[in-house]
């Protein structure tokens, strides 16, 4: 019983991290940066949601769909703004600049009056119901964000298999210049990927906000899905689900059959593990530099 | 202005350059020393504070700024350091042995984060320090036989056999004397031919290596440089809080420091300090502003986060080279008065240059 209960919340929190890693993956892949404000752009999607629902009267079923739209534009107008004019610079200033946003993002959130620096809830229709399987008590919320999760990667993977978005973005990412070469237009490419990351995100946030609540903090769960994308391979996107579950499993395991403490680390546990013996990655491909 | 006519190899690498520096640093030394005299209480210890960050913002400036590798968990060297100071200065350890004994730990502890670093670099890297980083703070917390867990450890008073150097004064001069030998240390290792390997492994692994650098050898040493010297920093730090709690260790004062270093200028000894002040000045310079904004934006609570964030881009963006690159700007603008080009320092950028040859 217990280990069915483990394995559904260790699933379902596992795919949030998934979705995060999914974020960065996405972005990794066609920019070579790293981003280190995809917690909060998941912040964002929740927060975008929950003043739509408080503040404008939104349904749910309008709200989550107008946020996740909402941050697909924030998502590109920040490629545009931000990270585009330091393309090219050490991977390093990247990482600044994104801690940066991070930083105001949540900052400007939490000078949100009334909401801010409150807990809320989002109200999902399906809220507080539970499924019993084998014997298992098993929340309605966790399953959601399971097959939503699953949803999200089939299309995913149906767009970057069969649109020519898609194929344009894989070909991007495998070798820019040759991309460049072949007519497709890498750079309004690359503001697109930032917008499909900030997305993802943003459907991550909803997916979680009925489990964890929504705070101006709840980006520091992104820093959970850095360890994922490692596992997992950081170029790889099946890496990155794969890793946000066996995160997501690991930490749910050791929180019930190890002692306390272990759960917090257990994650940066495995991903120090991980770079010492196989630091591309399970899936991930080794990649040669060039002088 | 004054042309320096170098003849000479040593005349590149000296560490004063002409008299009129010799004649503004001896300047600095002297209203530093003097501080205790001119300054109030308060002032007195920010300005040891600003010294302690300056340690520190040289050791990550010894990996990030001259080695090219970023730490997102140095926050960490600096618990290690200050926990070995407060659990040895409660037993009684004289305070320059626990010190150096502080500093010591925390190199071995960076030797051991240094390790994977053979192994893996760029963003994997950032990766694993960040994880270090929160092992430590999580092992800090619990291992409460030692540290009192989130409780927090109240720390003594530095000694030196029976000799009270507790006061604010006292203090002070300790920060100074660590400060000014840890700068010197710093630059003199620059200029050794450690210091330029460094140099070459951030410019370009595959040249440095391709010229005889050991790579993973130096990379280890300079993370034990920058972990021994985070570590003092650390140590002192203790002494200056008094009191210690794992939270202090996070990962927001890692990102300090790599604010610190940021704004201060990435690649430069003047950074650590133009970084430390920044960090210092701050906060008060947030606090008398609150007064004069409306007070829906002057009291809530996200804006000390906003402005960290905005000046965080706004450097990264517009300065790379952060304070210390304004002030050489400003410097040669004052020196070639009427000839200053606009372009002087702009850098060569290479859009969608694409490290990965496939």
């Amino acid at each position: 019983m217990e280990f069915v209960q483990l394995l559904v919340s260790g699933t379902s929190l596992g795919c949030i991290y998934a979705l995060i890693a999914l974020g960065f993956v996405l972005i990794y892949k066609a920019t070579e940066t790293v981003n280190f404000a995809q917690g909060e752009l998941m912040m964002l999607g929740a927060f975008g949601a929950l003043v739509l629902i408080q503040w404008g009267g939104w349904s749910y079923w309008a709200a989550a769909p107008a946020a996740v739209a909402g941050m697909l534009a924030l998502g590109i107008a920040l490629e545009r703004l931000v990270i585009r004019p330091i393309l090219g610079q050490p991977q390093f200033t990247v990482v600044m600049l994104t801690i940066g946003v991070g930083y105001t993002a949540r900052g400007l959130i939490s000078m949100l009056p009334e909401i801010g620096t409150e807990t809320s809830t989002i109200a999902v229709p399906y809220k507080g119901q539970v499924l019993t399987i084998a014997g298992a008590v098993i929340s309605v919320e966790q399953v959601a964000v399971i097959g939503m999760t699953g949803l999200l990667c089939a299309l995913l993977f149906l767009m970057f298999r069969y649109s020519k978005v898609g194929i344009a973005m894989q070909a991007a990412s495998q070798n820019q210049l040759a991309a460049y070469y072949m007519g497709i237009p890498v750079r309004r490419l690359n503001g697109l990927v930032w917008g499909l990351s900030a997305a993802v995100a943003a459907t991550a946030g909803l997916l979680l906000a009925p489990i964890t609540f929504v705070h101006a903090n709840m980006g520091f769960i992104g820093l959970k899905a850095f360890p994922a994308a490692v596992v997992g391979g950081f170029g790889s996107l099946p890496g990155a689900v794969v890793g946000g579950l066996v995160i997501g499993l690991v930490e749910a395991f050791a929180g019930f059959y190890l002692p306390e403490g272990f759960k917090d680390i257990a994650a940066y546990v495995v991903v120090l593990v991980m770079l010492v013996v196989k630091p591309n990655g399970l899936f991930g491909g080794a990649m040669r530099k060039k002088v | 202005m004054r042309f320096l006519f170098k003849t000479s190899y040593e005349q590149d690498i000296r560490l004063v350059e002409h008299s009129g520096q010799s004649f503004w640093y001896g300047l600095l030394g002297l209203a530093a020393i003097s501080a205790p005299l001119w300054a109030g209480d308060y002032a007195l210890s920010q300005l040891s504070f600003m010294l302690v960050y300056a340690i520190a913002g040289l050791g990550l400036m010894v990996l990030s700024g001259y080695t090219g590798l970023a730490s997102i968990g140095h926050a960490a060297f600096l618990g290690v350091g200050a926990y070995t100071e407060a659990v040895l200065a409660a037993r009684g350890w004289p305070f320059p042995v626990s010190m150096a004994f502080a500093a010591l730990l925390s190199a071995a502890v960076g030797v051991v984060v240094g390790l994977p670093a053979l192994r893996v670099k760029g963003i994997y890297l950032s990766i694993a320090t960040l994880s270090f980083g929160f092992i430590v703070e999580e092992v800090l917390a619990r291992w409460e036989s030692v540290t009192k867990g989130n409780a927090g450890l109240s720390v003594v008073k530095p000694q030196f056999f029976g000799l009270d150097l507790g006061s604010s004064t006292a203090f002070y001069f300790i920060a100074l004397g660590t400060c000014a030998v840890v700068t010197l240390g710093v630059m003199n290792l620059l200029r050794s031919s450690t210091g330029r390997a460094f140099i070459a492994i951030r410019d370009s692994e595959i040249s440095a290596q391709s010229m005889g650098i050991h790579l993973a050898g130096y990379k280890t040493l300079s993370f034990a440089l920058s972990a021994a010297i985070v570590g003092l920093a650390g140590a002192l730090y203790a002494h200056k809080l008094s009191f210690i709690s794992p939270d202090q260790f996070g990962i927001a004062q890692s990102i300090d420091l790599l604010l610190l270093v940021v704004v201060g200028g990435l690649g430069s000894v003047h950074g650590a300090f133009f970084g430390a002040v920044f960090l210092i000045a701050m906060p008060q310079g947030i606090a008398v502003a609150k007064d004069w904004l409306p007070p829906a934006i002057g009291q809530a609570t996200g804006l000390q986060a906003v402005v960290y964030g905005l000046v965080l881009m706004g450097f990264v963006l517009f300065e790379p080279m952060g304070l210390y690159g304004r002030w050489l700007k400003v410097r040669t603008w004052l020196q070639l008065f009427p000839f200053y080009r606009k372009g002087m320092f702009k850098r060569q950028k290479s859009y969608t240059k694409s490290e990965r040859l496939k």
